[in-house]
């Protein structure tokens, strides 16, 4: 592990000072007993990556959930695109919730739909003519690598290649933001290598800011200490001691942030379970 | 204790209903609000109608059957087993085709509503769905509540004609009656307020088994053990209230149409 992590140059254009994509202010969540999350607070700015740690349990995917409005919170507002949707309609959600991608625990891929109704299911809805359904969907799967799969049924398919169709069904819509719920959890190292392989083409081909939920460091570090090589075709290392400056971390323990801050802040922190959860 | 108890389990039913509801006002209203999703209707429509047609056939048939057999005897007493064939039509037009079928077809698909849709909401299916910018409740609910309404219709009307099938089967067979006969009682003392309150019930109970089915299947809570949980409360659920909206139907029609 580096201990002395510096930002390499930023390959998309870092825009601190624009609107954030998703601002979360003073927001808790209970249900029905104490509160899951309690005045949770930060931002995503465009082209962002932001890891979202802590142990399971603590209310990451909750949290997830908040952003794009599928659960709602209690006290505290939500901003996504610019529109606060902590108390909007489900009506006018559905719009918005078009320009985010999600991708969920387990996949969540509909079992008695193929992997092509799968992915192209937001553009079957929009009633897009089946030939450029056909090929934005091919585009999907080969980005990420299971252009094989395409009348398959979710059934069929392992875990790692599920994650990998959920990843390709929240990209084909060119989202403006995308969220990550654990992609690589109960994943064996090879293929949680293979999805932040993914998740790392996205950030730095495409630039769309984003937030993953996980609990394991070593894929929080990848995604840091990694850049996509468009000539090779693969995720290569950066020179030692750099790290992305557009790919930032938030640490939760009991339902409340304990940390917010860049890779080298994080492992600098003197926080007891910052330290705890890194050792 | 006990009174606590009781008292929560009080208020859990009035949130229950309250919840029910909402949630079957959201879907009435969603048939006439596009988008309506027409395919998702015709394939409902295949599942819950067509699907049905064996039970319902069956049921009906030796309903009629049944009828025909237990009516014979005692009209014979009085010497009127010459109108087992009215008897068999109307008991079966205006009432037991509707209900028969509204309880056969809410075993089969209110509880396979239920357990389809509360399986999508335990896997996430249905969270995915709203994130991708659908509503479940357009997409799956209302196509399932349209299609049980116009197909326990149809289904009551092919009930009834294998009802009054299965009594003359039973008349002509066993009991060595006149068949022609049979039909003409069953035909000629039909009126037109028998048959209306036939075909209403069904509409009624068809919006029954559809959103209760729905409704349970989408407060899924607590992964497959709940998912078996909500299954049996929308069989229990949708056949009582069947039965239950079916003596206010027959109240309130008898009312309308006195006999």
């Amino acid at each position: 592990m580096n201990h002395s992590a510096v930002p390499a140059p930023a390959t998309p254009a870092s825009a601190p000072e624009a609107s954030p994509v998703v601002a979360v202010r003073n927001v808790t969540v209970a249900f029905d007993g104490p509160p899951v999350l309690t005045d949770i607070t930060f931002s995503v700015a465009p082209a962002e990556t932001r890891i979202l740690l802590g142990p399971a349990g603590v209310g990451k995917s909750v949290l997830l959930k908040i952003i794009i409005g599928l659960l709602r919170p209690v006290k505290g507002d939500v901003m996504l695109f610019g529109k606060n949707i902590s108390r909007m309609p489900e009506e006018e959600l559905f719009a918005l919730r078009v320009r985010a991608g999600m991708v969920f625990q387990e996949g969540a891929l509909f079992d008695s739909l193929t992997v092509r109704d799968n992915v192209a299911y937001q553009l079957i809805q929009e009633g897009v003519p089946d030939d450029e359904i056909d090929t934005r969907v091919h585009e999907a799967l080969r980005f990420v690598g299971l252009a094989e799969t395409f009348g398959m049924y979710p059934a069929s398919l392992s875990g790692g290649m599920r994650r990998r169709v959920a990843i390709a069904r929240a990209l084909i819509h060119d989202p403006e933001l995308i969220l990550y719920d654990s992609p690589t959890g109960g994943l064996d190292p090879v293929t949680s290598t293979t999805i932040i392989e993914l998740i790392v083409k996205q950030r730095d081909v495409h630039a769309t800011p984003a937030l993953l939920v996980t609990h394991r460091l070593q894929d929080a570090f990848t995604l840091c200490n990694h850049r996509f090589d468009a000539d090779q075709g693969c995720m290569v290392p950066l020179p030692p001691g750099q790290t992305n400056p557009n790919t930032t971390f938030l640490m939760l323990e009991e339902g409340r942030i304990i940390f917010d801050g860049s890779l080298e802040e994080l492992l600098h922190s003197q926080n007891t379970f910052v330290r705890e959860f890194l050792e | 204790m006990a009174i606590n108890k009781l008292d929560r389990t009080a208020k859990e039913i009035v949130l229950t209903v309250q919840e029910y509801s909402i949630f079957s006002g959201r879907a009435f209203l969603n048939l006439f609000r596009p988008p309506i999703y027409w395919t998702d209707f015709l394939i409902q429509s295949d599942i819950i109608g067509v699907g049905s047609i064996p039970i319902v056939v069956l049921a009906g048939f030796f309903t009629g059957g049944v009828l025909a057999l237990q009516s014979a005897a005692t009209l014979t007493e009085f010497g009127a087993a010459a109108v087992t064939g009215q008897f068999v039509s109307l008991t079966m037009i205006r009432e037991l085709g509707a209900v028969l079928t509204g309880i056969m077809v809410a075993g089969r698909n209110a509880s396979s509503i239920a357990s389809e849709l509360g399986s999508m909401v335990v896997t996430e299916q249905i969270d995915a769905m709203r994130a991708l910018g659908v509503d479940p409740m357009r997409k799956l609910a209302t196509p399932r509540i349209f299609a049980s309404i116009a197909m326990l219709l149809l289904l009551t009307i092919v009930a009834d004609a294998f009802g009054i099938m299965g009594g003359a089967a039973v008349t002509v067979f066993l009991n060595h009656q006149n068949g022609t006969q049979y039909f003409h009682m069953a035909y000629e003392h039909l009126r037109y307020p028998d048959i209306i309150q036939g075909l209403v019930k069904p509409l009624f109970f068809g919006y029954i088994l559809g959103s209760i089915g729905c409704f349970y299947g989408m407060r899924t809570t607590g992964g497959t053990e709940g998912v078996g949980r909500s299954t049996i409360q929308a069989v229990v659920t949708s056949s009582v209230l069947i039965i239950f909206v079916d003596f206010l139907i027959t109240h309130v029609l008898l009312s309308i149409f006195p006999t």
